[in-house]
C-alpha cells in the first residue's frame, strides 16, 4: 500500500465516489477486522462511546442486523430506527427528521430508503457521518465491497475476472454498486437479462450487455443472479416468474456447460429458490452466499472504523 | 406617473423586427402609447439618454405560473408581475393550475382585478381545457374567453382522452381561443423524475424517455391537421418533437411552438448531485437535444421562448429528488440567457426579440411586439453590459428554485415600462 494514501471519506454515499485504492484499503482492514468475529469475546474498543443510528425507511433484516452487529463488535452505542415506528408516518420530512436526530449528536447515521440520492441529501443538512445501507435503484456500496472481498479471498485477485451478473439490473442498487466495484478493480463485468430488466444505456456503467445466460456465464468466473423482485402493477417486465426461471434462472446444467469449473456463485440474498436461481446451486459447489454475509460484518466494521477516522477532515 | 406626461427615450439603438428597424433614435411615449416625436419637448417630460442601450417592444413571457389563487405562498399576482418586470417583462400569460383551477369566468376575473390593482404587468389568464383539468368535459370557453382568457391549456397536466383534445380544438377554434398543448404520454413518463439517459441510469432515478413528448406532440400534430385548428405546443424539450414539428410546419399545419431557456442552457448533467432546483417536466435533456432546440430557435420551428416560471417553496424543493416538485422560476434569467446566445452568435438580436415579444404578442392575439406609432406603450430598455451574479437576494420572484442560482449573467433589463409608466427602473 502506499505510505502516502489517506482515506479521506467522511460518508460512504456510493462505490461512485471510491477509488480502486480506497476500495482494497476498506478490504485490507476488513480482512484485518474479520477475526474479531470468531473470538470468544467478539468485541473490541474502538468505537466505545460512540453512537451509531440505523435508519431505515424500507424493510431489512440482514443489512441491518449486519450494520448492528458490527457497530457493537466495535464497542459503539446502536439505535435503530424503522419508518414504521418514525415521524416520517406523521409527515415529518426526512430533512426535519434528520436534523432532530442530529440534535442528539450521532457520530454516524446509516440510512436505507426507498429515494435514490437521499443519503446524500442528509448529508447536506446533519454533521455526522453517513452511511449508505442501499438509496432506491441507485447504489448499495457495503454490498458491493462485501462481494469484492468474497471474490478477493476466493480468486486472489479482482483483475482480470470474468463477473456475469444475471437479473433485473435496472431495479438493482446491488447491481449497480458491484458493477461499478469490479470494474474499478479491473474485472470485466456482464449483465444478462430481458431487456426489460436492463437500465437505459447500461454500457456507460462500464458494464457489457449479453444477449442470452448462457454468453454471460461462459468462461465466468462469479455468477451472480439478482433477486427477482415482486412483478410491478404499473410496469410490467416480464409475463411470470415460472417463464423468467425457464429463461434466465441459474441451474447446474447452465454452469456445468458455460462457467469456470470453479466459477463462484453469489446472491445478495434473500433467495427466491427456484426463480433465480435452483437449490442445487445455491447449496452446491462453489456457492459463497453465506460468505458473503459472514464477509458483510467485516466489512462494515471497516466502514465504521474508517469514517470516524475522518472527524474534522471535513 | 400622470397619462399626461411624456416619457422620452433618447439615442439608444431601436430594435423593432415588426417594423424591420434596427437604428439608432429615440421613442416617445404618451397616453399609454407609442406617439411621434415631436419639435418640442413638452414640460415635465420624463428623459432618459439611453446611449449604448437597446430600445425593444415590451417582452411577453406567454408561459408562468402565478399560483393565484390558492398557493400565495409560492408566488402571487404581485410577486411574480414583480418578477416579470425586474426581468424585462410587460406581459405574461398565466396557467390555469391553480387552486381552484382557473376553468370559469370568475377565477378568470379574480387573476385580473389581481393584476390590474399591481399594475406591473399584462396578464392574460389561459383558461383549462376540462373542467379543474381533470380530462373529463370542456371547460365553459366563451365565458373563459368573455372574462379575459387567451388560451385554453390543462399545461402541468397532458389531454389524455385524444377525442376531448380534438373537441377542445374544435370548440376553442369557434370562440376564438388558442389551445395550447403540454405534450406527454403519462403512461411512459409515470413515476419518472429525470431525462431517461446515461445520468439517470447513473443516479439510479427513473426516467422519462423522450418518446415521452414526440409520441404526444405528433398526436397534437394529427389532430391540428383533423381539425384545421391552429395548435400550440408548449415547452418544447426534445430534437425529436422539435423535428415533428418542423416538418408539420413545412407541409403547412397551423402549428407554433415555444420553448425555454433551460433546454438551450443545460443539460440533464445539471441534475447530477439530486439537484432539485434543476428539475423540472419536461425534463432537461442531452446535449444533442440542446443543440436541436438551438437549431429550432434559428430555422423558425420555434416561434416563441417563453420560461415556464415555475415557482415553489422550500417546502416542495428540499426534499427527495423523486419526491420534489417539477418546476422551475425564469422571468427573471430569461432575457440574460437570450442574450448568451445573441452574444455566440447562435441568433441575432432581432430574432430574439422576435421570439420574445413579437411572436408572442401575435400567437396570443394580444397588444404589444411593436414600437411602431400607435402601439401600446409596452417597451424594455436593455442593457446588454450590465452583468449580474443572480443571488437568492436579488429575486423578486417568491420562488427561488433556479438552477442558474450564482450564475454570473450578462445583459439586464435596466428600463421597463407597461403601458406608459415605469414598472421597473435601474437606470436612474
Amino acid at each position: 500500500m502506499n505510505r502516502d494514501y489517506r482515506f479521506e471519506h467522511k460518508h460512504i454515499l456510493g462505490i461512485e465516489q471510491l477509488s480502486a485504492a480506497d476500495i482494497f484499503h476498506i478490504l485490507d482492514i476488513a480482512v484485518s477486522f474479520k477475526e474479531i468475529s470468531n473470538r470468544p469475546i467478539k468485541k473490541v474498543p474502538t468505537l466505545k462511546g460512540k453512537t451509531i443510528i440505523n435508519f431505515f425507511f424500507e424493510p431489512s433484516t440482514r443489512t441491518r442486523l449486519s450494520f448492528e452487529i458490527a457497530a457493537k463488535r466495535m464497542s459503539a452505542d446502536t439505535f435503530n430506527i424503522a419508518a414504521s415506528t418514525s415521524s416520517a408516518t406523521k409527515g415529518e420530512t426526512l430533512i426535519d427528521t434528520a436534523r432532530n436526530l442530529q440534535a442528539m449528536n450521532p457520530d454516524i447515521i446509516i440510512i436505507r430508503h426507498g429515494s435514490s440520492g437521499a443519503p446524500g441529501l442528509l448529508t447536506r443538512h446533519v454533521g455526522a457521518s453517513i452511511i449508505n445501507a442501499g438509496d432506491g435503484t441507485h447504489e448499495h456500496p457495503s454490498q458491493a465491497l462485501l462481494d469484492t472481498m468474497t471474490v478477493r479471498e476466493h480468486k486472489g485477485e479482482i483483475e482480470g475476472l470474468t463477473i456475469a451478473i444475471v437479473g433485473d439490473i435496472a431495479h438493482s442498487r446491488v447491481a449497480h454498486s458491484d458493477i461499478l466495484a469490479f470494474t474499478k478493480l479491473g474485472a470485466e463485468v456482464r449483465v444478462a437479462g430481458p431487456a426489460t430488466f436492463m437500465p437505459p444505456m447500461v454500457e456507460s456503467l462500464g458494464a457489457r450487455v449479453c444477449s442470452s445466460v448462457a454468453e454471460a456465464v461462459t468462461d465466468a468466473d462469479v455468477v451472480m443472479a439478482l433477486r427477482i423482485q415482486k412483478e410491478r402493477q404499473d410496469d410490467p417486465l416480464i409475463p411470470s416468474l415460472r417463464e423468467y426461471a425457464q429463461f434466465y434462472g441459474i441451474n447446474r446444467a447452465l454452469l456445468t456447460k458455460y462457467a469456470k469449473p470453479d466459477a463462484l456463485i453469489m446472491h445478495p440474498g434473500p433467495i427466491n429458490r427456484g426463480v433465480e436461481m435452483n437449490p442445487d446451486v445455491a447449496d452446491g459447489t462453489g456457492s459463497v452466499i453465506l460468505e458473503q454475509v459472514t464477509n458483510g460484518v467485516a466489512v462494515r466494521m471497516a466502514l465504521l472504523y474508517l469514517v470516524m477516522g475522518q472527524e474534522g477532515a471535513e | 406617473m400622470t397619462s399626461a406626461k411624456t416619457i422620452i427615450l433618447q439615442n439608444g439603438r431601436i430594435i423593432d423586427p415588426a417594423a424591420g428597424l434596427d437604428c439608432s433614435g429615440d421613442i416617445w411615449l404618451r397616453d399609454g402609447a407609442i406617439v411621434a416625436a415631436q419639435p418640442d419637448i413638452p414640460d415635465g417630460s420624463e428623459i432618459f439618454d439611453l446611449q449604448g442601450k437597446w430600445i425593444v417592444p415590451g417582452l411577453i413571457d406567454m408561459h408562468v405560473h402565478l399560483r393565484e389563487p390558492g398557493e400565495e405562498y409560492k408566488e402571487t399576482v404581485e410577486s411574480g408581475t414583480r418578477a416579470a418586470a425586474a426581468g424585462g417583462f410587460t406581459a405574461v400569460a398565466c396557467m390555469p393550475n391553480t387552486s381552484p383551477v382557473n376553468d370559469c369566468a370568475s377565477v378568470t376575473r379574480l387573476i385580473l382585478e389581481a393584476a390590474a390593482k399591481q399594475g406591473l404587468a399584462r396578464v392574460y389568464p389561459v383558461g383549462a381545457i376540462s373542467l379543474g383539468s381533470k380530462g373529463k368535459g370542456l371547460a365553459e370557453y366563451g365565458e373563459l374567453k368573455d372574462a379575459g382568457a387567451v388560451a385554453v391549456t390543462d399545461d402541468g397536466l397532458p389531454v389524455l382522452d385524444s377525442q376531448l383534445m380534438r373537441r377542445a380544438m374544435e370548440y376553442a377554434g369557434s370562440h376564438g381561443l388558442l389551445v395550447m398543448s403540454h405534450s406527454e404520454e403519462i403512461s411512459l413518463s409515470r413515476n419518472g423524475s429525470m431525462n431517461e439517459g446515461v445520468v439517470s441510469t447513473r443516479l439510479g432515478l427513473r426516467g422519462i424517455p423522450v418518446a415521452a413528448e414526440a409520441i404526444m406532440v405528433y398526436r397534437e400534430i394529427a389532430l391540428a391537421e383533423l381539425t384545421g385548428q391552429r395548435t400550440h405546443i408548449a415547452h418544447v424539450s426534445t430534437a425529436a418533437a422539435a423535428e415533428l414539428i418542423r416538418q408539420a410546419k413545412a407541409r403547412g399545419v397551423k402549428l407554433t411552438a415555444e420553448t425555454t431557456p433551460h433546454y438551450f442552457t443545460l443539460t440533464e448533467e445539471a441534475v447530477a448531485d439530486y439537484n432539485t432546483n434543476a428539475k423540472m417536466n419536461p425534463p432537461l435533456r442531452t446535449e444533442d437535444d440542446r443543440q436541436a432546440i438551438i437549431k429550432g430557435l434559428q430555422d423558425g420551428t420555434f416561434d416563441a421562448i417563453a420560461t415556464d416560471h415555475a415557482p415553489h417553496s422550500v417546502l416542495e424543493k428540499e426534499l427527495e429528488f423523486d419526491r420534489a416538485a417539477n418546476g422551475i422560476i425564469g422571468l427573471e434569467t430569461s432575457l440574460a440567457l437570450s442574450l448568451a446566445l445573441v452574444r455566440e452568435g447562435l441568433i441575432d438580436v432581432v430574432r430574439m426579440v422576435e421570439l420574445m415579444s413579437v411572436a408572442p404578442a401575435r400567437i396570443l392575439n394580444v397588444p404589444g411586439g411593436s414600437l411602431a406609432e400607435g402601439s401600446v406603450a409596452d417597451v424594455t430598455v436593455i442593457d446588454p453590459e450590465r452583468e449580474f451574479v443572480f443571488t437568492e437576494e436579488s429575486i423578486f420572484s417568491k420562488g427561488k428554485n433556479s438552477p442558474f442560482l450564482d450564475w454570473k449573467l450578462q445583459g439586464k433589463a435596466v428600463l421597463t415600462i407597461m403601458d406608459g409608466r415605469i414598472t421597473h427602473d435601474e437606470l436612474s
